[in-house]
């Protein structure tokens, strides 16, 4: 990849090839990235995110763990204070809480426990969301646990350029950064532009300009709330999208700034709705934008449910029916 | 070399000065349980004996190639698209069905995810547990009446909930003790919470902790840790250093490895450990040593971590071609026999086919259901949503 990186300036990856060739590019960058998990050596992770990892830096740089969440995390921590910059990889979304811990008591803390002395350059990577036709504990969208843990970063890519630098960021970053790794899009193609990464690992980004209504979201759902946009634009609405990408912090900067031209918002995510980040954002814009916003801050979101069986995910998660019944009704006031 | 795996020096006489003493030797030789070995010949065991006699074996010989048949079908069902994904047991009959045969009629199954010939056995229609891996289900079976709890996602969870389940179970059991006058036993066996669960899982914080509850308290609980040697892609040296079941010793519960390709040895094993949870002798764990045959799951590629030597090496250790080559030794298997059996498990494999597509499609406002006791507003209310829009 990096031979190849500086001859041509941009290629065509899906989602998850690029996150491999981004974590590939960070570990010839820097010794110090080891990357450990589950089945990630010789398999290339359940996803395929690692392959190749193993054998182009050996098993000493990309290890094969036992089968425990909690270590890989505290682990990871341990490891960080001796310098290094581990990569962890967990399974799945589910399977994230027996290292839930680790994360948010351990991990998201030592920085402000240590007045600033022991910062921990640690990335934990996940696939996350649904829609992927998997069993219990395989969908979970659970970013607002980690969101409301002041201390970790979270963010998520939604498209394979973001993917490729924002897990470079992410390693880069001296604090620990959780990775939303957004599972129903692994398998999306995209350009990767190799020479620039375009934005930081915090900014958001307008991926589509409108002037009635912003739609607000990241990882899985902004290619829903793209095609949502399309088909207002069918219907003769002009609606705005933000890749939101960094879910702690936030751009309010870049977000207020979009809402305060459309006037309207309505933010679109898989997690259930109550407590989700949906109401973080409706808050902030409300508090911000009171006298500008024409009518109340919409959500559009998963139900306050379980994650349903597979075959129910499709009317289950927030798709493109939704956010049109939901730019209507944001109009409609 | 047919009840004991070598597993090399003892580390103690690798020569360096002084440390042996402080390495436990036992990892040197593990001794496994076996009463009928690959090839079908009867071995003696200095501690076990099998509990039934050969003409009981057939039984357990059907059940097998019975459970056989259900998984190949359903691996081929996922194949052509029927199901989502599909989580094979093709080489662990042994011991599902060993396990099974000796359960008492209060004993309660906590499974892993991997169990479905246990599940079949114990009486969970086909299609409830197609429904898991058809995506319509959780697995939302009546798991009291089953006496077969929900099946487990999160590897280890549930060890915790067998544990705390026979804490449970012993405590009813103390507390009809104490109610009683008349000084007589209570009438019914008091149960056991029988928990599988993998090489893989042994190392997750869960599993340990169940460990240490169940000894503290006692419980009455069995682990069968079934060491299909592999968890997906992470061979079981990974997980651990020393055998797995003497991981056992160090949190004061005995532990035993059994082969797991050997129905009468496991039955054997398992019987005796259900007998020690049932008077009171507290927790046991069965290392069942055996060998995953086919991929972890339908989604999996086995090629990229192990050898084709390996898997085949494990070919001729197959549970069912020995227990029926034993039985035919002893006068209780022949050719007639075998021809019924593979009739019954033709005309099952179609009731299996046929089952995939008794799987009722769900609908979405169950999922608004049963997520409290009662509902909520809010619930109604994108319940109502839901289905408005559903209905359009
Ligand atoms: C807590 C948790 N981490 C990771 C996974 C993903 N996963 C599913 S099965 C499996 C391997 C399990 O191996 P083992 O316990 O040996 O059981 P086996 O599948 O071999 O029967 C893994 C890693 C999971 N289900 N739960």
């Amino acid at each position: 990849m990096s031979q190849t990186a500086t001859a041509v300036s941009s290629s065509t990856l899906t989602l998850a090839k690029a996150l491999n060739a981004g974590l590939r590019a960070a570990m010839e960058a820097d010794d110090r990235v080891l990357m450990y998990g589950e089945d990630i050596g010789p398999l290339g992770g359940v996803f395929r995110v690692t392959e190749g990892l193993q054998a182009r830096f050996g098993a000493d740089r990309v290890l094969d763990s036992p089968l425990a969440e909690s270590g890989l995390v505290g682990t990871a921590i341990g490891m960080a204070m001796r310098g290094y910059r581990p990569v962890v990889e967990l399974q799945f979304d589910g399977f994230v809480f027996p290292g839930f811990d680790q994360i948010t008591q351990q991990l998201a803390k030592l920085r402000s426990r240590s007045h600033g002395r022991v910062g921990l350059p640690v990335v934990v990577r996940f696939p996350y969301g649904g829609g992927i036709g998997s069993i219990e504990n395989h969908s979970e969208s659970i970013e607002a646990y980690f969101t409301h843990t002041p201390g970790l970063t979270v963010v998520s890519p939604s498209n394979p350029h973001d993917a490729y630098w924002m897990i470079q960021q992410a390693v880069a970053s001296p604090d620990p950064v959780i990775f939303l790794e957004p599972k129903r899009r692994y398998h999306e193609k995209g350009t990767v532009r190799l020479d620039a990464p375009g934005r930081d690992l915090h900014e958001a980004a307008v991926v589509r300009p409108g002037a009635e209504v912003t739609l607000l979201a990241w990882g899985p759902m902004v290619r829903t709330c793209l095609d949502a946009a399309t088909v207002a634009a069918d219907e003769g609405r002009s609606v705005e999208v933000v890749d939101v990408r960094s879910l702690s912090p936030l751009d309010m900067t870049t977000i207020l700034e979009s809402v305060g031209r459309t006037s309207r918002a309505i933010v679109v995510h898989e997690a259930a709705g109550s407590y989700g980040p949906g109401a973080e954002l409706a808050a902030r814009i409300t508090e911000e934008l009171f006298y500008v916003i024409e009518s109340p801050v919409l959500r559009v979101t998963g139900y306050d449910t379980p994650y349903p069986p597979s075959r129910l995910e499709a009317e289950w998660l927030p798709g493109v029916d939704r956010i049109l019944a939901a730019v209507d009704r944001s109009l409609g006031y | 070399m047919t009840s004991s795996m070598s597993m090399g020096q003892p580390v103690g006489a690798s020569g360096t000065a002084g440390r042996g003493r402080f390495e436990a030797p036992a990892a040197s030789v593990t001794p496994m349980v076996q009463l009928v070995d690959p090839s079908g010949v009867r071995v003696d065991d200095p501690d076990f004996a099998p509990i039934a006699p050969p003409d009981q074996t057939a039984a357990l010989l059907r059940d097998m190639a019975l459970i056989r048949r259900f998984d190949t079908e359903a691996t081929a069902l996922q194949r052509k698209g029927q199901l989502g994904l599909w989580a094979p047991l093709l080489g662990q009959e042994a011991i599902q069905v060993g396990v099974h045969s000796v359960l008492g009629g209060t004993d309660h199954v906590f499974p892993s995810h991997r169990e479905h010939g246990v599940g079949m056995l114990m009486g969970l229609p086909i299609e409830r547990m197609f429904g898991i891996f058809k995506g319509c289900e959780m697995g939302d079976w009546d798991a009291e009446a089953l006496r077969f709890h929900h099946y487990s996602m999160v590897i280890g969870a549930h060890t915790l909930h067998a544990v705390g389940y026979a804490m449970g179970m012993a405590a009813d059991a103390r507390r009809e003790d104490a109610r009683r006058t008349d000084g007589q036993r209570p009438s019914s066996e008091p149960g056991v919470s029988v928990v599988f669960h993998g090489d893989g899982a042994i190392s997750e914080g869960d599993v340990n902790e169940a460990y240490i509850f169940a000894a503290a308290y006692q419980a009455p609980t069995v682990f069968i840790c079934v060491n299909n040697q592999w968890a997906i892609s992470e061979p079981v040296e990974r997980q651990s250093r020393v055998p797995l079941y003497q991981r056992a010793w160090g949190f004061g519960i005995p532990g035993i490895r059994v082969d797991g390709n050997d129905v009468l040895a496991v039955q054997a094993v398992t019987s005796w450990a259900l007998d020690r949870a049932r008077t009171g002798q507290g927790p046991t764990l069965i290392e069942a040593f055996t060998y995953r045959m086919g991929a972890h799951t339908t989604s999996d590629d086995p090629t990229k971590y192990r050898s084709a030597d390996e898997s085949e090496g494990w070919q001729h250790r197959d549970p069912i071609a020995r227990t029926s080559a034993w039985l035919r030794s002893v006068g209780e298997w022949d050719d007639a026999q075998q021809a019924q059996l593979d009739q019954d498990t033709e005309a099952f494999g179609a009731e299996v086919r046929a089952a995939v597509d008794r799987v009722p499609d769900p609908s979405l406002g169950q999922v608004f259901d049963r997520v409290y006791a009662g509902t909520t507003d809010l619930l109604e209310r994108e319940r109502a949503e839901a289905l408005g829009r559903v209905a359009r």
